[in-house]
């Protein structure tokens, strides 16, 4: 029985979810095998509505736990086709031990990441704690502010995932609840743009070539394992880059909406600048105009891809600036935040001279406010017209009882 | 349904073409490349294949070597069962959408693991297999502990056996509880079928090996593997252990249909003393000391009472 397709409208209004599900359903995903959990259970629950609806032509396997949903992803792409999957929090950290072999076994899959807070104690709310658990784990990392880059990052994560120079899996990562339920204008493309956009899937040492049998998933001892390591980081290094160049530039010419690794807003002639994920972006981007009209010249830098990191761009956007804060929703747990350290990483051997501070904020879904975000800013200019930093170098924003500073 | 495989004897069965080569790492005298060799052996089908992490994985994949002749994939400890059942839906999702590049083939789908691996880590992901009913053969090379790492206990490890986490010493006999009855629980999914092999008695396993291919849906299979290197015998004498560990009654053999139909499938004419079968072994040496003797009797007592219950499920035929 042919499936059908779905007539959609220019500008429809889903959350981020829906979009992410929409995104599966038109790149006609041969293999999804998923375990729902809060906040990215709509994802799975929209597909098998597709499902059941006769949209969706390939198989649909809900498992007993987020660690088989992976087992089960690798081997359906090690038998040789599309393969996507979702979760959050406490299901990635399951789904920890097979997100390292599937980008070992160089297997292309694309995981929907609705971010989520780590128990304990237990929260269902949106912070980057899981985004955080898989930055060493070799896939390509996205992340979307918003339902419709929800839906864009998809289709994009299974071209650069598939290509065969590339191999490696992708997640694409949205904020819970902020985007994957809060339902905003999407502009869609159509069925048939969107698939050939993604494209057929081309099998690679695929299991179900019978004429060519391939072992999957060795043993490498002290011998060949890190060459093999080191080999996967070479392509995130050197060959990914590019490619996200190239599929972002595609995409651009097919839906007008271009995407960049650093997304900048009024950087150009910017005095300081917030560095954040997610959909806190946005509300620093109102924020920075806002500050702007009061004379603070207020920028925005965006990290769009996160792994593999783009330092040149990060180390571009911020090298005439005096002073910039990096937003981590993380707690560090005894260091400095995660993009503290990668933003740093960035700047260090370099001419730059701006003064770095980080910001812990918006653990279990806390709010992170505009009026968060003006304190902020004037911390930075501070610290701009003090030539040096005015206040500790890392502080936690927004949580009750003493303020909290380290470093 | 593809053709089933004429086997006439044991010198063309063991002289098939091998898809599992000979040249591996596993121990001399190892019944897991025997009971492996009988499976594959049994059909001229295609094959998708996984392993679990344990003595077959890392004895026949160490890169840049691989002694598999057939599409094959490990990713972990406990979800070689979960990697096939993902291949199988590819499978699936690619006959409907007409992108197999053999549409003519009729693979077999089988995952292999240890006790280990099936009893203990991976026993929630067979599960979720059985119970979904892939189209696929899970077996079990049950040698009844983790011998890959050295020899621990698992929950197949019977009682009274020495094992390295569970090791007799001067105030105990090693394990203190019985062996998980692994095939009763698989069958509890109401499974088509499930059944329980030895490697001695080839024409039962081919038997219900072809059975197993022939049946569309999850089907469950325990095999008993006799380790030199863990019970302790010689790597000569792997065969003679699988002879004692059926005809003691210790591993019987029977097989499940639909989770009721209850065949036991091998009855041996002369029944050899449990205490024989331990004897063989140098995991139950310390059972023989005047103290633990107690212990053979109970053996003895919980196989016939086990014997005696098996028949009765068969003439009951629940």
């Amino acid at each position: 029985m042919a499936f059908d397709k779905i007539e959609l409208r220019d500008l429809e209004v889903w959350d981020g979810n829906f979009a992410a599900a929409q995104a599966l359903r038109q790149a006609q995903v041969d293999v999804v095998a998923a375990y729902p959990i809060t906040p990215s259970t709509p994802i799975v629950e929209g597909y098998a509505k597709f499902k059941s609806d006769n949209y969706i032509e390939g198989e649909f396997v809900m498992v007993e736990s987020e660690h088989a949903a992976m087992s089960a992803c690798i081997g359906a792409a090690a038998a040789g086709g599309r393969v996507a999957t979702a979760t959050s929090s406490q299901g990635l950290a399951l789904m920890v031990e097979t997100l390292y072999q599937a980008s070992g076994m160089r297997l292309p899959i694309v995981l929907n990441l609705v971010n989520r807070a780590l128990a304990a104690p237990l929260n269902v709310n949106g912070d980057h704690s899981d985004m955080y658990l898989t930055r060493d784990s070799g896939w390509i990392q996205l992340d979307a502010f918003s339902p419709q880059e929800a839906y864009d990052m998809n289709l994009i994560a299974f071209k650069v995932s598939e290509d065969h120079d590339i191999r490696l899996p992708a997640i694409v990562n949205q904020d819970g609840f902020m985007t994957s339920h809060t339902a905003q204008g999407v502009y869609p493309l159509t069925d048939d743009a969107a698939f050939e956009f993604v494209g057929t899937y081309k099998p690679m040492n695929d299991m179900l070539d019978f004429e060519h049998p391939v072992t999957h998933g060795v043993q490498t001892e002290e011998d060949w394992h890190f060459e093999h390591k080191a080999r996967q980081h070479n392509d995130l290094m050197v060959k990914v880059p590019s490619k996200i160049d190239e599929v972002f530039a595609d995409f651009e010419k097919l839906s007008g909406r271009k995407y960049n690794p650093v997304e900048c807003y009024d950087m150009a002639d910017a005095d300081v600048a917030v560095f954040c994920l997610g959909t806190s972006v946005e509300t620093a981007r109102e924020v920075a105009t806002e500050m702007r009209a009061k004379g603070i010249k207020a920028g925005v830098v965006g990290l769009r891809v996160i792994r593999p990191f783009p330092f040149m761009e990060v180390a571009d956007a911020l090298k005439d600036i005096k002073a910039v804060a990096v937003l981590d929703r993380s707690s560090p747990n005894g260091a400095a935040g995660a993009m503290f350290n990668e933003v740093a990483g960035s700047l260090i051997n370099t001419d730059s001279k701006v003064l770095l501070s980080g910001y812990v904020y918006g653990l279990g879904g806390r709010d992170l406010t505009k009026a968060n975000l003006v304190d902020l800013y004037k911390e930075l200019q501070a610290n701009a017209d003090a030539g040096k930093l005015t206040t500790q170098q890392q502080q936690f924003i927004g949580v009750r009882g003493p303020k909290l500073s380290y470093l | 349904m593809s053709e089933m495989k004429k086997i006439k004897n044991l010198k063309e069965f063991s002289t098939s073409a091998d898809r599992f080569e000979g040249a591996n790492l596993l121990c001399p005298g190892c019944a897991h490349s025997i009971i492996v060799r009988e499976v594959l052996n049994a059909t001229n089908d295609d094959l998708v294949l996984a392993a679990s992490t344990g003595c077959l994985e890392v004895c026949t994949s160490v890169y840049p070597y691989t002694s598999w002749d057939a599409s094959w994939i490990h990713i972990g400890f406990e979800n070689s069962s979960t990697a096939v059942a993902g291949a199988e839906s590819m499978y699936n999702a690619l006959k409907t959408k007409g992108r197999l590049k053999q549409p003519e083939r009729n693979p077999k789908f089988v995952a292999f693991g240890g006790d280990g691996s099936s009893y203990d880590i991976g026993f929630q992901w067979i599960s979720g297999c059985m119970e979904r009913n892939h189209d696929m053969m899970y077996v079990v090379l049950d040698n009844e502990v983790y011998a890959n790492t050295g020899g621990q206990r698992s929950s197949s490890t019977p009682i009274g056996s020495s094992a390295t986490t569970s090791p007799a010493g001067k105030i105990s006999y090693g394990e203190k509880t019985n062996k998980k009855d692994m095939l009763g629980i698989m069958a509890a999914h109401n499974i088509p079928y499930a059944a329980q092999v030895a490697p001695n008695k080839w024409k039962d396993m081919v038997k219900k090996i072809q059975k197993g291919f022939a049946t569309e849906g999850a089907v469950f299979i325990n095999a008993v593997s006799p380790c030199t290197t863990e019970w302790k015998f010689d790597p000569k004498d792997t065969m003679h252990l699988a002879d004692l560990s059926t005809d003691s009654l210790v591993f019987p053999l029977y097989e499940i249909i639909g989770g009721k139909e209850f065949n036991i499938t091998y009855r041996p004419k002369n029944i050899v003393p449990v205490e024989e079968y331990l004897a063989a072994q140098g995991r139950f040496k310390h059972l023989f000391k005047d103290e633990y003797k107690y212990l053979i009797k109970e053996w003895q007592e919980r196989v016939d009472a086990n014997w005696a219950y098996l028949q009765r499920r068969e003439e009951a035929k629940v």
